[in-house]
Order: C-alpha cells, then structure tokens, then sequence
C-alpha cells in the first residue's frame, strides 16, 4: 500500500470527514473539489473548511418570442420581448448566459430577424439558440442557420460547457412526418449518443430543445416522436435538466434523475392541454397578458442534485 | 374572442354530427375548397374530379402549411393566406401540415 493510497472502510457512504483532512495533507491549498451523489461539489478552501458555497453558475432562458405577431392575443409582441429584456437588464447579478429555445420570429421575415437581434441584444449577454418551427419559414429556409446556425451541425444542433455543466442544444422542428410529433431524426441522434460517450455520468446535463422533449399532450402534438432515445442517452447521468419551449406555459415534471421544464412566451399564452378546441393563441383580457408571459431564471449551485428554475411573469 | 371560439366549437360539432349521419366525414362534388380553423381541415377527406382545383385557406392566427409528400408542398399560409393545387391524375392525396403534423386531410381524385 502506498502512502497516498488511504484506507477508508467507510468510502461505500462517500467521502469520510477523515478521507478529506488527509487528502488535504497533499491536496495543497484551494478549493478541494469531490464527487457526492454524482454531481461535483465543492468542500470549501482547505483553510476555512466552511467558507461560503460558491454561487454557482446562473443562466437564463427566453422562449417564443414570435417577432412580427400582431394579432389579438398580443398585437406588440416586440414590445412584450423588449419588456421581458428590461427585467433581464435589471437583475442584479448579472447571468452567465441566456439560451432561447426557438420561435425567434413569428414568420421567418428577414425584419423580424432584425428587431429579434436588435431587443436582445440590449440584455448584454451570450444566447444560445435553437430553433422553433416557426424559424424556418423563409423560402430558402437559410435565415435561421446564416444568423444563428453557424458552426452548428445538421440543422443547427451543437453543445458547449460551462462551470461543468454540459449543455445540448437540440432541434426537433425538422422533417417532421404526417401524423407524427415532434422529430430528431437518426442524424442528430447519432451525433448525441457520440456526444455523450465517454462523458461522465456526474457531469451535470442540461438540454435544451423547441417543443418537449416529453410527451405533453399529442393530441396537440406536444411531444417528440423519438424523444424517449433521446432520453434513454441521458439515463447514466446523475442530473439532467430538459429546457423547452413551444407550448407557451410552465409545466414541469420530475422523473428519477430526469427534470423537465418547459418556459412561458414572451409574446402570448396558449391554452392549457385539452381546455380549447385548438392549441392556438388564447385571448385573455389585457390586465392579464403579462401575468402569462415571461422568464426563466436557472440556478446550477455545485452539490445540488437539481437546478432550481425560477419562473418570472412580465407582471404579477 | 373566447365566445366565438366557443361557438365555432360548437358548429364544428354539429358538422360532425351530421357528417356521422351521413356516415363518414366526407364530402362531395363541387365542393372544392378546404378551410384551416383551429388547426384543422374542414373537410378532412374531399372527393373531387380529375381535373378539379383545390383551394386551402387558412383562418388561424398561426401559419399552416399543406403538404403531398411528392405531389404538393405549400409555403407558410399565414392568416387568410390561400394555396391552390389542380389534381391532374386519378388517386388518393394524403396531406399534411408540415408545422403542426398531427394535422392531416386527404383529397380523392376520381
């Protein structure tokens, strides 16, 4: 046995308070980082050994902005993405980032593409983005990809790190088939499971996608049709959190290791499943349009299990 | 908006009811236009002549569009915005909207 190879009858239950002040011993001053329950999770500087948790990272998420809608369930949904950036602007710790899970424009126009770029942009921060199938309505079907797809693969599918915590940006709005839900296809499915191989399953993963990756409510075609071995990819990890957007409302559901999350529009409410003839816009009084539309904060804290997602209505 | 809506429900049940009394909901002959309402097409199934043009309007306040895998593809319909197609060929047309894919109709040329 040699000298760094520490006996601990007790690892089976996690790092021993023993473990940690004799790993100390060759760990060297800093933050001493260990593995509980899967996810990474910071035991505090070696010389204070209950200094303050980190914050952790904080990012935000926008949905379904629909530039260029004008009807009457919202005639200024410009203006309601420009009210949903000022409460962004006014947060007081500024977040890492914000993803946008897709229905940018309401109709692909060029115009809309440009007074999308021109609110967001005001909030200062890096977005990250997929695409709705509302984004990809253009002729050529090119506006999309030339403004927001580079880099990306297929049809603008990609993932990034950050403070650990692998992102997956997903596109489910693409050849979709009669009859059918939302679709992934083989391609990007394929590029997932390679994505993926070889990652630690304590790495924390957030995906993010346009229309639920869980199936909500078919009827309206609420779900994605291979969604599952999407899922079935991520079933290793100790935390995944799935993002999505689509359905213009907060709907959440917890299953084993699995947090999914769906974000208000920013531009009007449809109703919930079953409760209309249709999933289309829904009108509600003008006093209450604000109350259903809105933002999602994000908060990855190390050592917690589940990101905390905290919904903001623009009022209320 | 929510009264209308209510309303419109309401007929499309009515339609429905008689469509079942005559049994099947289809329709015939002249009848060469399909209306888009609430994320649906009315009627579904539509029988015509070889030779016939079939006009699709869309009365939603979310694009539609229609599509024949290998026969017609529409762009973005947009409120009131139509497509027309002529079937020049006898057979079953099976369509659907390309957005929102649980919508489905069919045309027969006969």
């Amino acid at each position: 046995m040699s000298e760094f190879d520490h006996d601990h009858h007790d690892e089976s239950r996690g790092v021993s308070r023993r473990r940690v002040l004799e790993c100390m011993t060759w760990a060297g001053t800093g933050v001493l980082w260990t593995i509980s329950g899967g996810v990474p999770r910071s035991l505090g500087l070696v010389d204070s050994a209950l200094a303050a948790e980190p914050a952790g990272l904080t990012f935000l998420q926008i949905s379904d902005s629909h530039v260029g809608f004008d009807k009457p369930a919202n005639p200024n949904a410009l203006g309601t993405l420009e009210e949903a950036i000022n409460r962004i602007k006014a947060i007081p710790t500024k977040p890492s980032f914000m993803i946008h899970t897709g229905d940018i424009s309401h109709l692909s126009k060029a115009a809309e593409f440009d007074d999308a770029e021109r609110i967001i942009s005001q909030a200062k921060l890096d977005v990250h983005y997929v695409p709705g199938e509302h984004d990809f309505l253009d002729e050529e079907v090119k506006f999309y990809k030339e403004r927001y797809g580079r880099g990306a693969m297929g049809a603008g599918w990609y993932s990034f790190d950050a403070n650990g915590v692998h992102f997956i940006g997903l596109v489910n709005v693409v050849n979709l088939k009669a009859g059918g839900l939302g679709n992934l296809g083989a391609e990007q499915l394929e590029w997932l499971e390679n994505d993926l191989k070889g990652r630690s399953s304590s790495t924390p993963i957030v995906v993010f996608a346009h229309i639920p990756l869980w199936t909500v409510y078919p009827q309206w075609g609420w779900g994605t049709e291979d969604g599952a071995r999407a899922l079935d990819y991520l079933k290793g990890f100790g935390s995944v959190t799935v993002l999505n957007g689509h359905i213009h409302q907060v709907m959440q559901k917890v299953e084993g290791n699995v947090t999914f999350h769906t974000a208000r529009s920013t531009a009007f409410p449809q109703p919930a499943p079953g409760t209309a003839p249709s999933p289309g816009p829904m009108k509600v009084e003008d006093s209450k349009l604000r109350t259903l539309l809105g933002v999602a904060s994000v908060n990855f804290k190390p050592g917690e299990q589940r990101l905390a997602i905290i919904d903001t209505p623009l009022q209320g | 908006m929510m009264s209308v809506t209510l309303r419109s429900l309401g007929k499309f049940a009515i339609a429905a009811a008689i469509s079942l009394l005559l049994g099947g909901a289809h329709a015939y002959a002249d009848d060469t236009s399909v209306t888009i309402d609430n994320f649906t097409f009315s009627p579904a199934e539509l029988t015509v002549k070889v030779g016939t043009t079939v006009t699709w309007k869309n009365h939603d306040d979310i694009p539609h569009t229609v599509v024949s895998a290998g026969k017609f593809r529409s762009k973005a319909l947009d409120t009131d915005d139509s497509f027309s197609f002529t079937f020049t060929a006898a057979g079953d047309y099976k369509y659907f909207c390309s957005l929102h894919p649980h919508m489905t109709g069919m045309i027969k040329v006969e």
